[in-house]
């Protein structure tokens, strides 16, 4: 069978695609200021926001995104306000969040299934519509995500700083919220509101395994959420399985794989990184004699140092000096 | 010159408690001062408060000639805060800390330009961390990070330089290159405001010494002649008139 015979697949890839870009792009900010879990308070506030929309019969994405975008900036307000009470006032707004969801769904007479849909995705459901809608949303926050992003990273980086470079920091910490709620909302079809943090969390942390920069974090999150999401789909066509979890856990398994190259990397990277140079260093000549000659090949890790190479033999630093070698 | 600091009874509140109190401060446009002080004398609440950080309770404020709530021109000021750190939950590399200080030069959505990258360079070089530009911040000493943090406040090129004890963890060489890195800057204009525990090589250029105890200025003038110096900075000085100006009991360090 071919997957791309089925419109509704065809659809369903184009959401996962878009949704996967622009997932990790946000969670990147949020992570950088170190509040991974915001994605999943935002998650449960957007159940209220679906309950209300399947009450009213309006678009539960439209609801979803306007009752997220006020707790974002709620959330925001708190943070800014209450610094210690904070962590436990959030709590209270996501378990509200979530509650004020279940009752309305239940108010509204709408079945387990429709409320279902949104808590764990389910895109090969979605229509040409909501599709457009997906893409637009998640255009717009990569936009901002790539577009702001030496704005954005120096707010998450460093508020104090930003604030004296002139920056309208409460306005960015504002719209890194925004962002994080539309994205939410975008996701809530692909892999779900109890799921949608894992995309914008995972990817992050899978990429900063391997990247030394800001830049290459936020590529590298992009490219593997997109590619957790187009494989989640393709793989629960094959497979019967459930695609916003076959999502998460490709990402996860990406993590997974990542960790083990990353601290390989970061060990070589270490070992190879050049020696710092300091002239007053006192000659030392190494005493005992080699039975070998440090070379390109000779087996022992060579480092630069200065205008020469330093090899790693057995915990000292020897360098070539005239007829010996000296202990650097 | 204009006064590129002018502080007339300047008062701050953190948390209800006064920390900053009854402050007169005036720095001259191109002047170099120390401000001085035991730890929790209120150096780096003052400082904040002069970068817009925290709110004056009271007081007459006035940066580069504008009155500190109308300031506008971002781009002249350089600040490196206190132990600040060039960590965050995502790795960033030396050269992007140090690109953020150009922000405020910067338009939106547009690229570095030429002039941009050259000062950032020019920063790096400063402080001699251009070679690392590409390693991960995180990946450096504390030393080399508040190196970065110095680099990032000069990279905007600024008229009025603010640093809250740039040399906190930095060996003497690197003292000594702070120095360097100051003297073309001050040479050509620049006002800068040091909050320190030992003026160690930057002694030199230390124009104006200013005092804090317990929120308020206690002293204000010169520095102790070279000899001195040491004997300014220790702990466990005597008491001593520096300048006709009887310095607060107990030394103020
Ligand atoms: N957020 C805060 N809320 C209440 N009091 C504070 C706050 N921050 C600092 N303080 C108090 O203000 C006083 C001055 O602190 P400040 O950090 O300005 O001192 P400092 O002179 O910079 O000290 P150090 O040499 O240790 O850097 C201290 O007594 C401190 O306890
Ligand atoms: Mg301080
Ligand atoms: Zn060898
Ligand atoms: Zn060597
Ligand atoms: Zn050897
Ligand atoms: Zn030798």
């Amino acid at each position: 069978m071919n997957i791309l015979e089925y419109d509704f697949m065809v659809r369903a890839l184009r959401a996962a695609a878009f949704t996967g870009l622009a997932a990790p792009a946000v969670g990147t900010y949020l992570v950088q200021r170190r509040l991974a879990l915001m994605g999943d308070g935002i998650g449960h506030i957007a159940v209220t926001g679906v309950g209300l929309g399947l009450l009213t019969g309006q678009s539960p994405v439209l609801t979803a995104v306007i009752v997220t975008v006020l707790g974002a900036t709620l959330i925001e307000v708190i943070r800014e306000r209450g610094r210690t009470s904070g962590d436990v006032a959030l709590a209270l707004l996501f378990y509200g969040g979530i509650a004020g969801g279940v009752m309305v769904t239940g108010l509204a007479g709408g079945s387990a299934q429709s409320l279902h849909n949104y808590l764990f995705g389910s895109i090969t459901t979605v229509s040409a519509t909501d599709v457009w809608t997906v893409i637009a949303l998640a255009l717009v926050v990569i936009f901002l995500a790539l577009g702001l992003a030496p704005q954005l990273f120096a707010v998450c980086q460093d508020e104090d700083f930003a604030k004296v470079a002139g920056l309208p920091v409460r306005f960015y910490t504002l719209l890194t919220s925004v962002m994080a709620a539309v994205t939410v909302t975008v996701a809530m079809r692909t892999v779900g509101l109890l799921l949608v943090s894992a995309l914008m969390v995972v990817p992050v942390a899978t990429a900063q395994q391997v990247t030394k920069g800001f830049k290459a974090t936020i590529l590298a999150a992009m490219a593997l959420g997109a590619l957790a999401s187009l494989g989640g789909v393709v793989t629960s066509f094959y497979v019967d399985v459930a695609p916003g979890a076959t999502i998460v856990l490709l990402a996860l398994a990406g993590f997974v794989v990542a960790w083990p190259v990353g601290s390989m990397l970061q060990h070589r990277r270490r070992a190879a990184a050049p020696f710092e140079v300091d002239p007053g260093l006192p000659h030392l000549s190494v005493p005992e004699a080699h039975r070998h000659t440090h070379g390109e090949d000779c087996g022992h890790v060579a480092v630069r140092h200065g205008d020469h190479v330093d090899y790693v033999h057995d915990g000292h630093r020897h360098a070539h000096h005239d007829d010996h070698y000296d202990e650097h | 010159m204009t006064t590129a600091i002018a502080v007339r009874d300047g008062n701050i509140a953190l948390g209800g408690r006064p920390v900053v109190r009854a402050v007169d401060l005036s720095v001259r446009g191109g002047e170099v001062v120390a401000l001085l002080g035991s730890n929790g004398s209120g150096k780096t609440t003052l400082v904040r408060g002069l970068m817009g950080l925290v709110p004056w309770s009271s007081g007459d404020v006035h940066l580069l000639g504008t009155p500190q709530r109308n300031f506008n021109q971002w781009h002249r000021l350089g600040y490196v805060p206190q132990q600040g750190s060039a960590n965050s939950g995502i790795p960033a590399t030396v050269l992007e800390v140090v690109s953020a200080g150009r922000l405020s030069r910067r338009r939106l959505l547009l690229p570095l330009r030429r002039g941009d990258r050259d000062a950032v360079q020019a920063a790096l070089r400063s402080v001699e961390l251009q070679d690392r530009q590409h390693d991960a911040v995180g990946r450096l000493s504390g030393g080399q990070q508040q190196r970065v943090l110095i680099a990032r406040a000069l990279a905007s090129e600024p008229d009025l330089l603010v640093l809250d004890e740039p040399n906190a963890g930095v060996d003497h060489h690197n003292q000594i290159g702070l120095a360097a890195t100051l003297r073309p800057m001050v040479e050509s204009g620049a006002t800068v405001l040091l909050v320190l525990h030992e003026m160690g090589p930057l002694a030199e250029l230390i124009d104006r010494v200013v005092v804090l105890r317990d929120g308020r200025v206690t002293y204000d003038g010169m520095p102790p002649d070279d000899d001195s110096l040491d004997e300014f900075h220790s702990h466990h000085h005597s008491q001593q008139q520096h300048d006709g100006t009887p310095l607060a009991r107990g030394g103020p360090l």
